[in-house]
């Protein structure tokens, strides 16, 4: 267990930078998450921490010990792999024992003690039938445990987690997500777990980051974040359906998006009258009606061009078209309306918590 | 889909109605009897050859049974033979598999590095194997010259010997000194072979092993090795059955002397068959060294077997 500081860590490959300098801790026993988009750096991150590549600059400290020049064998961290990696030619109880037989000989314990450890492990994952199995003999959803048995079965530091879900089925992901916060429950290792997936960020994670493009966007509790993203990534990159990020006039009395009127948040920003801002709204705040319900004041009509039901919420995404601009924009159908694709529709956000960006930074104004 | 086209090929065909499986042994047909013209209709030719006596200067030609056979097994030049040739294979082989590896993980290194040289690197480990044997035997042959030859040469100017080792004339130095030309010589292919089966270990199990604690030598141990086996066991078998039959090697070098202390199974085989002209007897040898041959090829693939059934 270690309380881990990332200080101005940078990496390039050749002319290229794949990290900007990053600063962060994770704290002893935390449950972190690196979120983003394929590319982004999350995974080199994971690999300089690991200790299977050296940063261009920067330090890394595990409990304020500096391990930036250290062989992995040397930091004592565990790290699950998104192929999993196990070791062909070997059962899952040799799999399992491996880090076990290859530690140090002053560290390295007897046969039978080894053996012990694999039986609790694999008791622990449920894998006690398997052991004289190959990884080839096992199922998506068994290898992944063999490969968290064989993280886990030397009490690591640091628990890294390369997209371990990421090759399962959608029922076996969750029904693992939930395996993986029980075992950090049980363990309490402090946990970094890379992902792309935002909603696995969201449920998983303590805290989380989320990088895109070499950079660190946001660091904060995922209800923080998604509350209040601090730029237009991470607003459109959190939640599902992505938020919408409209172009809006600043009035007097709101906003206008298009043929859409909004309410001005009351703690919005002072800003210039007539300013162009980008305004987000979650779908989730969104409602389609039918046309002729005239009930919502500052509706805008359109036209459905999709609709996604996802059980108990029915997904919408319109155009609305004011002769002069046309604004894309989901939502959520009203209970009990369910809208025909090419039908005309009512939408507004009456009670839609709004974010306002500023469009050329993609910085969020205003306080919060 | 298939079966149905054949089906139609079989209707349109009209008068010959044969079934799937006679179609099938027609058409494997030209291969076979190829196969049998070129390799079963020689191998048949000699062993029904080491069953007679022929000795066509006196106009002898009968048949004699096993007694070729059993003239074999109190043939002590025969014995010799074989212990040359078994030495040679195990030196050899042994010393092509362990340099071969060498270069297989040096050069797997490198084009980790994807360096510039490294096609260089490949050319000029290839090149022995790309000479023509009896061409770098003589080369060789020349390199090991006691008076002029560079060998002497240059371990006399480093001070490593007092003066003049006929290494080729001298029977200690002799086998050895093919030994170290068809190792020279075959070590490539082993490299290889080893380099393809390296190419193939995905990255991501040394990151793994290297994160689970494994110093270089574990990695090697119990990765690189265990998943390199089946290759491993492929060079033993191709090299094997290759120094078993060694034949231009040594000839060129030594033409089996001094004395008879290098003649390998086929030299001593060619001298009966084409120098003395036994053809009966020679033919025997040239089975007993088939035999051989095979019988260690059958130990390698049971081993491979063995071992394909483990990891599968």
């Amino acid at each position: 267990m270690a309380e881990v500081r990332i200080e101005l860590i940078e990496k390039r490959i050749g002319q290229k930078i794949i990290l900007h300098p990053i600063t962060l801790t994770v704290h002893d026993g935390e449950f972190f998450v690196l979120v983003g988009p394929s590319g982004c750096g999350k995974s080199t991150l994971l690999s300089l921490l690991a200790g299977l590549d050296q940063p261009t600059a920067g330090r890394i400290l595990f409990d304020g010990s500096d391990v930036t020049d250290l062989e992995p064998r040397e930091r004592d961290v565990a790290l699950v792999f998104q192929s999993y990696a196990l070791y062909p030619h070997m059962t899952v109880r040799e799999n399992m024992a491996f880090p076990l037989r290859v530690a140090p000989r002053a560290k390295r314990l007897e046969r039978n003690r080894i053996e012990e450890e694999v039986q609790r492990v694999a008791g622990f994952l449920g894998l006690s039938a398997l052991l004289d199995r190959r990884p080839r003999e096992l199922s998506g959803g068994q290898r992944q445990r063999v490969a968290l048995g064989r993280a886990l079965i030397r009490k690591p530091r640091l628990f890294l987690l390369d997209e371990p879900l990421s090759n399962l089925d959608a029922q076996l992901r969750a029904s693992m997500r939930a395996e993986l916060l029980r075992l950090h429950k049980e363990l309490k290792v402090t946990t970094i777990y890379v992902t792309h997936d935002q909603t696995e960020a969201m449920t998983l994670g303590d805290r989380l980051a989320a990088l895109s493009q070499g950079r660190i966007q946001q660091i904060g509790r995922p209800h923080d974040i998604y509350a209040a993203p601090v730029n237009l990534f991470v607003a459109g990159f959190m939640g599902y359906p992505p938020m919408n990020l409209l172009s809006a006039r600043l009035r007097n009395d709101g906003l206008q998006a298009g043929p859409l009127h909004l309410t001005r948040p009351s703690d919005a920003p002072t800003v210039d009258q007539e300013q162009i801002v980008t305004v987000g709204l979650r779908p989730e705040d969104v409602v389609v009606a039918p046309a002729t319900d005239s009930g919502n004041e500052g509706a805008g009509f359109g036209i459905v061009r999709l609709t996604e039901p996802s059980g108990p919420t029915l997904w919408v995404t319109a155009e609305l078209n004011d002769h002069s601009e046309v604004v894309t924009i989901s939502g959520s159908a009203q209970a009990g309306f369910v809208p025909k694709i090419g039908e005309r529709v009512a939408v507004s956000g009456p009670r839609a918590t709004l974010h306002l960006f500023d469009p050329t930074t993609g910085q969020r104004l205003g306080a919060s | 889909m298939t079966d149905r086209s054949f089906t139609e090929i079989k209707k349109r065909s009209g008068t010959i109605h044969l079934s799937e499986r006679a179609w099938g042994y027609l058409f494997a047909c030209p291969a076979f009897i190829l196969v049998s013209l070129i390799a079963l209709a020689p191998i048949n030719a000699a062993l029904w050859l080491s069953l007679r006596q022929q000795l066509p200067i006196f106009g002898i030609d009968e048949f004699v049974g096993a007694r070729n056979y059993l003239q074999l097994l109190g043939d002590e030049r025969f014995w010799a033979a074989c212990r040359t040739t078994l030495y040679f294979t195990a030196l050899s082989v042994s010393a092509e598999l362990l340099l071969g590896f060498g270069f297989a993980l040096l050069l797997n290194r490198l084009s980790d590095g994807a360096g510039r040289g490294l096609r260089w690197a490949h050319v000029m480990i290839i090149l022995p194997w790309a000479i023509p044997t009896v061409v770098s035997a003589q080369i060789w042959a020349w390199l090991y010259q006691p008076d002029f030859g560079l060998l002497n040469y240059l371990l006399y100017a480093a001070g490593m010997t007092g003066g003049r080792i006929d290494w080729l004339a001298d029977p200690d130095w002799a086998i050895h000194a093919a030994v170290v030309m068809d190792v020279w010589k075959t070590t490539p292919f082993a490299a290889l072979l080893l380099l393809a089966g390296l190419k193939t270990v995905p990255q991501e199990l040394y990151a793994a092993a290297r994160v689970d604690g494994a110093g270089t030598w574990e990695q090697f141990r119990r990765i690189t090795l265990p998943l390199l086996m089946p290759v491993v066991l492929i060079v033993l078998v191709f090299r094997t059955m290759d120094a078993i039959r060694v034949f231009d090697a040594v000839f060129v070098l030594t033409g089996g002397g001094p004395g008879n202390s290098t003649e390998t199974l086929s030299i001593y085989a060619y001298k009966t068959l084409f120098q003395t002209l036994q053809f009966g007897y020679g033919s025997a040898l040239a089975t007993a060294m088939f035999v051989l041959a095979a019988v260690l090829s059958l130990l390698y693939l049971l081993l491979l077997r063995r071992h394909v059934q483990e990891s599968g």
